[in-house]
């Protein structure tokens, strides 16, 4: 060995002895951890969701449509769950459901369009990019080639945090995209530029459907799979696991937050949906002996505004509050509640935890991965995971 | 190659021309280069298109799509679009109403277009509706944020105007359109309160690109655009002096008391909006490596004549850049380029407009709702798991529809999807 190449060795270790996270990940891939996000599309009404119902401030502002403090399940002496969230009770007692408050992102943009984009693209909120920001990460240390895909969507056909990547596949049935792949047939002699992107994007596609047939025979769940499409959405996606596919990420979709209008019985419903899709999908995880190494994660474009409208509804607000679930998270509050005595110009919310703090734990704390290519600096991951 | 051979076998099955693949002689370029130049300048050649191009030399074939068309396609615009629906009332209708309102007349503006791109009878006119794409691609509006398919309309009607008009004339132009007012906040943008969405985009994004300005010229600008705003009722242009900030202003150089006008002569008069222009109609057109010595002479034709997109275009198709080997089958086919390409070209009949639109939409390229003020990114970002798979599956619908599985090895082969 050459000197140089020694000192280098040194440094290298030196390095690392300095960042315990990274060199955990030294002799182990990442992304054998699995992410399943949830997206709740239209704009999920965080204060509706998890209930600051001492707040007097809250029942102020929500004479019609706030949940009454008698009807709130407390996790705590300020805040209360939803009574729709019900099934998600026995997750927080077991103390592996964390609710993190507060979480937005400086000059927020009220489109659903333009705001979900500044989510998925983890971008400034006056800066555009093109690629997603997991499709960012994949791009700097993919995720080992011997896996199904990258990456699976069920329930939707954009893209989402996933888009400008390559290995990603949507589904709404395994068999449906089994049966959709012979279409990728192939062959021929690799070319270059854009002919080989084809040539690989075919090939990926042959290798995820030929893993989701030969995976193994379907698992037979004990678990009951809620009626309704997020029930249909979360059986697929343990189907896909089930059959032994290995991916990294997969992207569940459930629509129809946006309620402008009669808000408490469409959110009621929804909520109940979700919860019961998620107990569900631990239950499932649990009997695949993945629930200890899944974390499952909620975003959304934006919270609500506080002040309900006209139409016993809420506008489109800010700062907003997500959970995250799985065998491997510490339960408990994170974040602060926003302050509902001091709204901002248009009657939003401050936040206080930036949502780009989500995406860096994990990726630092879950992968193991610097978040620095993929998010920029300065985003500090939190202390939800054990 | 023995893909595109194949291709150009069928579609020249039809036609009495003999196969050849002899490369361009003084007199008639031959079906090869035909096939791309339509290709590339227009939406899939149909056969008798084809055979009639083959024959002209490249010069008289580049003359003959630059010839004068008219703007307006020969479908008429829907009826329903003739009225200009306030905010006031849209928000007077119940939830359901406005969402049926504004779903149906999504999709008549949506037929429309398509509608109008299949009729283009000529390759000209075929032209005429890329070059209105390829503004709705740059100066971008959207109807997720316009919400009003008239003003959209109204737009794409100016687009298609000035498609291969003078570039100054559109710009001025597009600054006051009511969509684009909308679109990018400058009926907000006042005195006092300026709103710097559309100072910001038209340098970066219309005229000059990112850094060839400093933060201070686009709020200067902005402050020159105030007073530029619409008429809530009607919708139509409206100059607000009362909003307009009539105070000193700086912008690359130039001070004076300013408005949006005058500051966009300012952007007209850097020569990096020309480069900054072909350079894009490079990546359109020819390749997504802008030869740079190319763009630079082209360019300053550009803008000797007086932003004539017809020198531009003249010059681009006519560069060996266009015609070089390197360059052939070097971009990927936008969904709009293989849907009506796969109808042109292989004589495939069209679906309803409606679905068509359906299908764009699955395929990535929403018209009318570009995902964001940038436009489409194109290239390789057309083609993922999902989108590929999607364009397969439509290809076999069609040929099956029609009874010609044969062809299914041709619109199968990965080079398919290239143009």
């Amino acid at each position: 060995m050459k000197r140089r190449e020694f000192l280098n060795c040194i440094g290298g270790a030196g390095l690392l002895a300095l960042a315990p996270n990274l060199a955990a990940a030294v002799g182990s891939t990442p992304y054998q951890r699995l992410l399943i996000l949830v997206e709740l599309k239209g704009g999920n009404d965080g204060l509706n969701t998890v209930v600051p119902y001492a707040d007097p401030n809250y029942h102020a502002l929500r004479p019609r449509i706030g949940i009454k403090r008698e009807d709130v399940l407390p996790i705590s002496g300020q805040l209360g769950f939803h009574p729709s969230l019900q099934a998600l009770l026995p997750l927080w007692q077991a103390k592996e459901l964390a609710v993190v408050q507060g979480v937005g992102y400086p000059d927020p943009n009220l489109s659903h369009f333009r705001s979900i984009e500044i989510w998925d693209t983890a971008s400034k909120s006056d800066e555009y990019l093109q690629q997603g920001w997991l499709a960012r990460s994949f791009a700097r240390t993919p995720p080992p080639a011997a896996f199904a895909a990258d990456a699976v969507v069920v329930g939707s056909q954009d893209m989402g945090p996933l888009v400008g990547g390559r290995r990603v596949v949507a589904l709404s049935n395994p068999e449906q995209f089994s049966r959709l792949a012979r279409l990728a047939e192939g062959g021929g002699a690799m070319g270059g530029g854009p002919l080989a992107h084809i040539q690989r994007v075919e090939a990926d596609i042959r290798q995820a459907a030929a893993k989701l047939a030969t995976s193994g025979p379907a698992f037979a769940f004990t678990t009951e799979f809620p009626q309704g499409g997020f029930g249909a959405t979360v059986r697929t996606a343990c189907q896909v696991l089930g059959a032994g596919v290995e991916i990294a990420v997969l992207r569940l979709t459930l629509s129809g937050f946006d309620t402008h209008q009669n808000q408490p019985g469409a959110h009621g419903n929804l909520l109940g949906q979700l919860a019961e899709g998620l107990a569900a999908l631990r239950s499932a995880l649990i009997e695949l002996k993945l629930w200890e190494r899944t974390l499952v994660m909620t975003y959304a474009e934006f919270g609500r505004r506080p002040r309900e409208n006209q139409s016993n509804g809420t506008d489109h607000g800010t700062a907003n509050v997500h959970f995250a679930l799985g065998g491997a998270v510490r339960g408990g509050v994170y974040g602060e509640s926003p302050n509902l005595a001091r709204l901002d110009a248009s009657g939003n919310m401050s936040f206080n935890v930036d949502y780009r703090r989500l995406y860096a734990t994990v990726l630092e704390r879950w992968w193991r991965l610097d978040s620095r290519e993929a998010l920029g600096s300065g985003f500090a991951p939190l202390d939800f995971l054990a | 190659m023995q893909s595109v051979l194949r291709i150009i076998l069928v579609m020249l099955a039809s036609s009495a021309l003999p196969v050849s693949a002899a490369p361009a002689s003084a007199t008639s370029m031959g079906p090869d280069d035909a096939q791309h130049l339509l290709g590339r300048a227009g939406f899939g050649a149909r056969p008798a298109d084809l055979a009639g191009f083959a024959r002209l030399s490249r010069e008289a074939a580049i003359e003959q799509l630059l010839t004068e068309v008219r703007a307006e396609p020969a479908t008429p615009a829907p009826v329903e679009l003739s009225d200009y629906l306030p905010p006031s009332r849209l928000r007077a209708l119940s939830d359901a109403e406005r969402k049926e309102t504004q779903v149906r007349s999504a999709q008549a503006l949506r037929a429309w277009w398509l509608a109008a791109m299949l009729g283009a009878a000529t390759p000209a006119e075929q032209l005429r509706e890329r070059m209105t794409l390829f503004w709705h691609n740059h100066f971008v509006s959207s109807l997720q944020k316009v919400k009003s398919a008239k003003l959209m309309l109204d737009q794409n009607r100016l687009l298609r105007h000035h498609a291969l008009g003078h570039f100054g004339e559109l710009l001025h132009a597009v600054g006051k359109d009511p969509a684009m007012v909308v679109y990018l906040d400058s009926a907000t943008n006042r005195k006092g309160n300026p709103n710097e969405n559309f100072a910001r985009e038209v340098m970066e994004l219309f005229t000059l690109g990112e850094g060839h300005y400093a933060e201070q010229d686009v709020k200067e600008a902005a402050r020159a655009f105030t007073g530029w705003s619409i008429e809530p009722d009607t919708g139509e242009f409206r100059w607000r002096p009362f909003a307009h900030d009539n105070g000193s202003k700086t912008v690359l150089g130039v001070s004076g008391n300013l408005d949006g006008d005058a500051v966009l002569d300012i952007l007209l008069a850097q020569p990096q909006t020309a480069e900054f222009l072909v350079r894009k109609l490079w990546r359109e057109f020819v390749s997504l490596t802008p030869d740079e010595g190319e763009t630079r002479r082209i360019a300053r034709r550009f803008r000797d004549s007086g932003y004539d997109m017809r020198v531009a275009l003249r010059e681009i198709f006519g560069s060996r850049g266009f015609w070089a080997a390197e360059n052939r089958l070097a971009l990927v086919k936008s969904p709009v380029d293989w849907v009506l390409g796969t109808l042109n070209s292989l004589e495939v009949e069209a679906p309803e407009p409606q679905h068509l639109a359906v299908a764009l939409r699955q395929l990535g390229q929403d018209l009318f709702a570009p995902p964001n003020v940038k436009g489409w990114p194109g290239g390789e970002t057309w083609i993922n798991s999902s989108t590929l798979l999607q364009r397969k599956q439509l290809a076999e619908r069609l040929l099956r529809r029609e009874g010609r599985m044969g062809l299914r090895e041709v619109v199968f082969d990965p080079a398919y999807q290239l143009k």
